[in-house]
C-alpha cells in the first residue's frame, strides 16, 4: 500500500516530522517497506526545443535532432517520432534517465551509426498518458521560457510503502492509515464532510439482487450520472494517481481509482447505455461468458456472482468489469456502482478464474459494508465537479444490514495477555480513537465493533489492538524459567544425533539435498515403493518425493566429479518417503564413497575404494551406537541398485526380519545410466527406524569386570571349503564349540588358485583359546584343536588343509 | 711394584686412545687373560715375602680394579658409538607427510539445529518432530488459517494429491497442533524441521529448516515470550548484549502476533549482530491464538501462552556469514568443507556452543 504523506495529511492533522510518523506506523503494525521521495530520478527530465530536426541517413523513420537543454551547446538525439520537428517544444531525458514506463535505464548509444545522447518522451513513456504516438508536445505559451528547467516539478514530497497483513483491510486506504496513527497519539483524525451535492430524480436503471443460494452480494448502491463529458484528469489528481505508481486513464476512471485508494472503497463505473435495461446480481450459470477488462475472455462456472443486464454478464462482482460496459472518453451517462461482497465468495471465484485485481484484493480481505454511500458520494461529487452532469438519488439494495457485531470485553485479560497494565481510561480512549463504540460497564467493556475492522471476532483481537496502539516496548522482559518438563530429546532422536556424527567422523561430508528429486534417477533405486509425484513441483526435475537416499547423492556425486574431485566421501541424514500420507516415511542415513583410498600417497599404495570400506563405516557405526558385533549377522541380499555380488544387508540379529543396514558396490548399470564416471563407487544406507532402542542404560550395560590372567594359546587352521560357502557361517561354527574357551577368530588369509581345486577356496583362521580357570595344557589345547577340526568337517563338508 | 705400576701407566695411556671393540678386547686379554699382565702378577704373589706380600697384593687389586674400570667405561664409550652411527643411518625425513587420514564435516544446518536445541534444552524445552507431508487440517485449518483465508496465499504451498488434501508442510507450526493433540499442558516444546514452499531465488528456496517454538502453561505472557527469546538470540549469536525490537504483525494462529528484529551494522564488509542502527527481520511469534487451543482440545480459558518460528537457515547465514542460501543445498564439496563443521564439535550446555 502506497501513498504520500501529503495525502495521509488530509486526513491526518498532525505536527509530527515524517521520521515520526514513519518510526510510529512500524511501532503499531503498519511495516513499512520504503520510504523515499517522490521525485528521486525525475529531475533528470528536462524541458526542451528541438532546433534542428534532419532525416537520418541509414533510416527512413528517423530523424537526428539537434535538441537545445538549456546549456550552451545543443545536444544530438535520434528520435523515430513522426511529429519531431524543428522548434517544438518536448521532453528530453539524459543518459542515466530511468524511464518510468518500463524502467529502463537510458546510456549513449549509436542508432544506426549515428550517436545519440538521451531521448525525448512520449507522454505514455512518462506514465502521462497512454498518448505513446510521437513525443510530448508542450504548449508555447507555457513553456518557452522554461527551456532547460525540470519538468516535473521539484516534488519534496515522500512516498510511503506499507506492507499490509492480510487482516488489516481498513488499511488499504489512506483514512484507515490515518485512523490509526491518530490511535497512537500522533495526530488528530480529521472529519469527513461531504459536501451536500445535488441529487435529482430516481436512478432509473433498476437493480436487484437475487435470492440465489451462497449470493455472494450482499449489498449494492448505485446511482447515475448522465450528461457528463469524460475527459484527462485535472492535474492534482493526475499526480494523486501517478504519485502511487498508477496510470491516469480518464476522469472517471481514475476517480473511481481516488476514491478506493482513499478510502479503500472500491467503485465500478459502468457507460449506462451499455447496459440493456436493468442490472440483475446473481449466480452465474456454468458456460457462460464474458469478455473481462483485462481483454480475456473467461468461462464461468455454476455461482459464481456476476453483475449482469437482459443481455448477459457484465462483469464479476468485485472482482474485474467487462469491456462490454466499460467507460470510455466519449461516455456519456454512467451509472456508478458501490457495493458489498462477501470476502468468501470473491476468493473462491477468483482463485477459479485465476484473477488478480486490485478490487478482488480488497473485497477478498473485506470491504466496509458500510461506506457503500460514502464512496458513491465522494465519487458523485467529483465526477459532477470534473466531468459535470445530474446526479441520481443513490439506489441501494441490500439482503444484509451489516449492523456492527459486538463483544464484551473483560478489562483484565490485557494484563494476562501481556504482563502489564494499562488504566481503563486510556483503554478506552485507545479503542475510541479507533472507532470502537465503547460502554462501560463494571470490569466489562461493551465494545460494538467498526464495520472496516472484518478482522476484530473476539477478546484476544481486543488485546492486540491495544497492546499494538500501547506499544510492545511496555511489554516487560522476563527471565526464562529453566524448568523442564520432558528430557530434551527421546531415544530416536539421540540415536539420530548420534549417528549423524558418527558416520561424519569417519570421513564423509554432510549434506541436506531437496526432499524432493527427478522421477527419472529415483526410478533407478525407488524399488517397489510407490512415486510420489508433486502437484506443482517448482521445476520438472524435482518432480517427486524421493524413495531412497541415494538418488540426489549420486545426481550430487556426479556434479563434483565433473569438478574434479575424485575421491569423495558424502553422506545425508534425512526422510525418504514410501507413501503420500502423513507419517509414511522413514529417517535413513545414505552414503557414499567415491574413487581411491591411498592415491597419490608416497607412503602407502592407492587402491579402489570396496564393499568392504563401506561395510567397515557400517559395522563401525552400529558399533559405536550400542550395538553387540558379536551378534551380527550378514546376508548377501541387498536392492537392485547393488552390484548383486558385492552387497549386503546387516541384521542386528540372525532373526531379525528386518535389515538395518545395505552395504555394497553400486550397480555399474547404475554409473552407466547416470554418465558417472569414476574409478569405483560404493555406498550404505542405515535404516534409523529399524535400529531397536537400547533397553539399558550405559550405568547397567557396564557389567562386572571379569578378565582372565591364564596363558593364552593359538592355533592356525586352514579349510578349503566350497567357494560359496560363507566365512560368516565358519566362524560361527566354530565359535559356538566351546564359548568359555575360544576367545577370538580371524580370519587371515583366503585363497584359491593352484593346488586347490576350482570349486573351493582355502580359509585361513587364527584362533584363540584360553581358559578362566586355569593354564591349558598340551592334552587340552590337542583335544580342542581336534574338535575343532572335526566339527567343521562334518558340519560345513570343508577339509583341513595339510 | 713398579713393574705394576709401569703395566698399569702404559695401559691406561693405551687406553686413552681412540680404540675399536676388537683392540679392546686385544687389551683385556693382554692383561686378565690367562697369561695376562695383571694374572700373572696375582700368580707371582706366592714368591713374595710375606710382608712385602700384603702391600703388594692390595696395590695390585686396586690398579686390577683401575684398569677394570677403565676399560668398562671404555667398551660403553664405544658401544654408545657404535649405536649412534646405526641410528644416524636410519634416519628418515620426518617432513615427509604423515600416513593419510580423513576428516568428515557436519552440514551447518545440522550444527545449528543442535546449537538451537542446546540453548533451549538450558532452559527446559524439549525437542519434538513431525511429518514432512501434511494433511490440510494440520498445516492449516487447525492453525486458523482456513480454506478463504488471504493469508494462504503467503504460503506457496507444494501439493501431493489434486484435491489438496496433502500437502508438504509450509512450516513447522503442524508440530504444535499434533504434539497438542497427542498430550495434555503444560507444552515446552521446539520443532526443528524441513519446511517447503515453492519459491526459488537467492533468498528463497523450496525447501528451507524451520524451528518451531511452543510454550502453554496457566500463566505464560508476552514478557516471557520476550525474555525467552532475548536469552535465545543472546546465546546463538554468543554475546552478551542485544538490541530487540518487537513490532505488531499478523499471523493467523497467534494473536497478538510479533515480528522480532535484531539490531546490527555493517564492519569490514562483514555483518555484526547486536550493534548498530539498522534492523533485521529474524523471526515470527506472538500468544497462541485460542481458536488454535481449541482446535487442539485445549481450554483456552485455562492456559494461555507462546509460540514462535524462526528460519534456521538464515540464522546460520546470519552467524557463519554464509551469504547464498540456494548454496546450503548443492552438495558443493568446496562449499560442504569450508562451512562444514567437525564432527567432534558438539554444541552442548557444559563445553557451549563453539569452540
Amino acid at each position: 500500500m502506497k501513498f504520500t504523506i501529503g495525502w495521509l495529511k488530509e486526513h491526518l492533522d498532525t505536527q509530527k516530522k515524517d521520521n515520526e510518523l514513519i518510526e510510529k506506523l512500524t511501532d503499531i503494525g503498519l511495516e513499512v517497506e520504503s520510504f523515499e521521495n517522490l521525485s528521486s530520478g525525475l529531475d533528470s527530465f528536462k524541458v526542451a526545443k528541438i532546433i534542428n530536426a534532419e532525416q537520418h541517413p541509414n533510416a527512413d523513420r528517423l530523424r537526428i535532432c539537434d535538441v537545445d537543454i538549456g546549456l550552451d551547446d545543443t545536444v544530438k538525439v535520434v528520435c523515430g517520432a513522426p511529429n519531431a520537428k524543428k522548434d517544438l517544444l518536448t521532453i528530453y531525458a539524459g543518459p542515466g534517465s530511468i524511464i518510468p514506463k518500463n524502467n529502463m535505464k537510458l546510456s549513449v548509444s549509436k542508432i544506426r551509426g549515428v550517436t545519440s545522447y538521451g531521448m525525448l518522451c512520449s507522454e505514455s513513456e512518462l506514465n502521462l498518458s497512454n498518448e505513446s504516438e510521437g513525443i510530448t508536445e508542450l504548449t508555447t505559451s507555457k513553456y518557452s521560457d522554461k527551456i532547460g528547467k525540470n519538468f516535473f516539478k521539484s516534488n519534496t514530497e515522500k512516498v510511503v510503502d506499507l506492507s499490509i497483513t492480510p487482516n488489516r483491510p481498513d488499511c488499504l486506504g489512506v483514512r484507515g492509515i490515518a485512523r490509526d496513527l491518530a490511535a497512537a497519539g500522533v495526530g488528530k483524525l480529521k472529519k469527513i464532510s461531504p459536501k451536500n451535492i445535488k441529487k435529482n430524480g430516481s436512478q432509473k436503471i433498476n437493480v436487484s439482487i437475487t435470492k440465489d443460494k451462497n449470493q455472494g452480494c450482499t449489498v449494492f448502491g448505485s446511482c447515475l450520472i448522465e450528461d457528463v463529458t469524460n475527459k484527462e484528469s485535472p492535474q492534482w489528481l493526475k499526480e494523486k494517481i501517478i504519485s502511487l505508481g498508477q496510470k491516469p486513464i480518464s476522469a472517471v476512471v481514475d476517480i473511481t481509482n481516488y476514491v478506493m485508494l482513499d478510502l479503500n472503497r472500491p467503485l465500478h463505473a459502468y457507460d449506462a447505455d451499455k447496459i440493456d435495461k436493468e442490472i440483475i446480481v446473481r449466480n452465474s450459470k456454468k458456460g457462460e461468458t464474458f469478455e473481462a477488462l483485462d481483454n480475456k475472455e473467461y468461462k464461468l462456472d455454476d455461482d459464481m456472482c456476476v453483475i449482469s443486464d437482459k443481455s448477459g454478464v457484465l462483469g464479476l462482482g468485485g472482482i474485474i468489469g467487462g469491456t462490454r460496459s466499460g467507460t470510455e472518453i466519449n461516455t456519456k451517462n454512467i451509472l456508478l456502482e458501490s457495493a458489498y461482497f462477501i470476502p468468501r465468495s470473491i476468493r473462491k471465484t477468483s482463485k477459479l478464474l485465476n484473477i488478480d485485481t486490485d478490487a478482488k484484493f480488497r473485497f477478498e480481505r473485506g470491504i466496509d459494508p458500510q461506506s457503500i454511500e460514502l464512496g458513491l458520494s465522494k465519487a458523485a461529487e467529483l465526477i459532477s465537479e470534473i466531468c459535470g452532469g445530474k446526479i441520481s438519488n443513490f439506489d441501494i439494495q441490500q439482503t444484509d444490514k451489516h449492523e456492527k457485531n459486538k463483544i464484551k470485553f473483560n478489562v483484565s485479560l490485557f494484563e494476562k495477555i501481556t504482563g502489564f497494565k494499562v488504566s481503563d481510561n486510556e483503554i478506552i480512549k485507545i479503542l475510541t480513537d479507533l472507532g470502537f463504540e465503547v460502554s462501560k460497564e463494571k470490569f466489562k467493556l461493551d465494545l460494538k465493533i467498526p464495520t472496516w475492522r472484518p478482522d476484530i471476532t473476539q477478546p484476544i483481537d481486543i488485546v492486540e489492538e491495544i497492546v499494538r496502539i500501547k506499544g510492545y516496548e511496555n511489554i516487560e522482559t522476563l527471565q526464562p524459567e529453566k524448568t523442564k518438563i520432558k528430557d530434551t530429546l527421546n531415544a530416536q532422536q539421540k540415536l539420530f544425533h548420534f549417528l549423524q556424527r558418527s558416520v561424519a567422523s569417519k570421513g564423509y561430508f554432510e549434506t541436506v539435498t531437496w526432499s524432493f528429486t527427478d522421477s527419472k534417477i529415483n526410478k533407478l533405486f525407488k524399488e517397489n515403493l510407490k512415486e510420489i509425484k508433486i502437484v506443482n513441483p517448482i521445476s520438472s526435475d524435482l518432480d517427486v518425493l524421493r524413495n531412497s537416499i541415494f538418488t540426489n547423492l549420486t545426481f550430487y556425486l556426479k556434479k563434483n566429479l565433473d569438478r574434479g574431485f575424485k575421491d569423495i566421501s558424502l553422506f545425508e541424514i534425512g526422510p525418504i518417503f514410501k507413501g503420500s500420507q502423513p507419517g509414511e516415511q522413514s529417517t535413513i542415513i545414505g552414503a557414499i564413497k567415491s574413487g581411491k583410498v591411498s592415491r597419490l600417497n608416497w607412503k602407502e599404495k592407492d587402491r579402489i575404494v570396496d564393499v568392504f570400506d563401506v561395510k567397515k563405516d557400517v559395522i563401525q557405526t552400529l558399533v559405536e551406537a550400542g550395538y553387540d558385533r558379536q551378534s551380527f549377522f550378514v546376508r548377501d541380499k541387498s536392492p537392485s541398485y547393488y552390484h548383486p555380488g558385492k552387497s549386503g544387508s546387516v541384521y542386528l540379529d540372525k532373526d531379525e526380519i528386518d535389515p538395518v543396514a545395505y552395504f555394497g558396490e553400486i550397480h555399474p548399470n547404475i554409473l552407466k545410466k547416470l554418465d558417472i564416471k569414476t574409478e569405483g563407487l560404493v555406498g550404505f544406507e542405515i535404516y534409523i527406524d529399524y535400529l531397536r532402542e537400547h533397553k539399558s542404560k550405559l550405568k547397567d550395560l557396564k557389567t562386572n569386570f571379569e578378565y582372565s590372567d591364564y596363558q593364552k594359546s593359538e592355533r592356525d587352521f586352514a579349510f578349503v571349503v566350497n567357494k560359496n560357502f560363507k566365512a560368516q557361517d565358519l566362524i560361527e561354527i566354530i565359535s559356538s564349540i566351546d564359548k568359555n574357551l575360544i576367545r577370538s577368530i580371524k580370519i587371515f588369509d583366503i585363497y584359491e588358485g593352484e593346488n586347490i581345486p576350482e570349486d573351493k577356496k582355502s580359509i585361513a583362521l587364527n584362533v584363540t583359546i584360553q581358559s578362566s580357570e586355569k593354564t591349558l595344557e598340551e592334552s587340552d589345547l590337542e583335544k580342542i584343536n581336534k574338535l575343532i577340526i572335526s566339527t567343521v568337517e562334518t558340519k560345513s563338508g570343508a577339509k583341513i588343509r595339510s | 711394584m713398579s713393574d705394576i705400576k709401569k703395566i698399569k701407566d702404559d695401559y691406561l695411556n693405551k687406553l686413552n686412545n681412540d680404540l675399536n671393540i676388537e683392540s679392546l678386547n686385544q687389551i683385556k686379554t693382554e692383561l686378565f687373560g690367562k697369561n695376562g699382565k695383571i694374572s700373572n702378577s696375582f700368580k707371582n704373589l706366592g714368591s713374595l715375602p710375606t710382608d712385602e706380600r700384603k702391600k703388594f697384593a692390595s696395590d695390585l687389586n686396586s690398579i686390577k680394579n683401575e684398569l677394570q674400570d677403565k676399560i668398562d667405561s671404555k667398551l660403553q664409550e664405544i658401544e654408545t658409538k657404535e649405536i649412534n652411527s646405526k641410528l644416524e643411518n636410519e634416519k628418515v625425513d620426518v617432513t615427509l607427510p604423515e600416513r593419510e587420514f580423513t576428516r568428515g564435516k557436519i552440514h551447518p544446518v545440522s550444527q545449528v539445529i543442535d546449537e538451537i536445541s542446546s540453548i533451549f534444552s538450558e532452559i527446559g524445552f524439549s525437542v519434538e518432530e513431525g511429518p514432512d507431508i501434511e494433511n490440510e487440517h494440520y498445516n492449516f485449518t487447525a492453525l486458523n488459517t482456513p480454506d478463504n483465508h488471504p493469508a494462504r496465499d503467503m504460503h506457496d504451498t507444494f501439493y501431493i494429491d489434486n484435491n489438496k488434501e496433502l500437502l508438504l508442510r509450509t512450516h513447522t507450526s503442524p508440530v504444535q497442533v499434533r504434539t497438542m493433540l497427542n498430550g495434555k499442558p503444560p507444552f515446552k516444546i521446539i520443532a526443528p524441521g524441513r519446511t517447503y514452499r515453492s519459491d526459488s531465488d537467492q533468498t528463497h528456496s523450496p525447501m528451507f529448516h524451520q524451528v518451531e517454538g511452543l510454550h502453554i502453561d496457566k500463566d505464560i505472557n508476552m514478557g516471557h515470550l520476550k525474555g525467552c527469546l532475548n536469552y535465545f538470540i543472546k546465546s546463538f549469536f554468543e554475546v552478551d548484549k542485544i538490541k530487540m525490537r518487537f513490532r505488531p504483525s499478523h499471523f493467523p494462529f497467534t494473536e497478538p502476533s510479533a515480528e522480532v528484529d535484531i539490531g546490527y551494522e555493517i564492519k569490514d564488509g562483514k555483518i555484526v549482530i547486536g550493534e548498530g542502527d539498522k534492523w533485521l527481520e529474524i523471526l515470527g511469534c506472538g500468544m497462541v491464538h485460542p481458536n488454535v487451543l481449541k482446535n487442539v482440545k485445549v481450554n483456552p480459558d485455562k492456559y494461555q501462552g507462546y509460540a514462535f518460528g524462526i528460519g534456521i537457515d538464515r540464522l546460520g547465514m546470519l552467524k557463519y556469514g554464509i551469504n547464498d542460501l540456494r548454496a546450503f543445498f548443492e552438495t558443493d564439496y568446496r562449499w560442504l568443507n569450508h562451512f562444514g563443521f567437525d564432527p567432534l564439535d558438539v554444541p552442548s550446555n557444559y563445553r557451549g556452543l563453539s569452540r
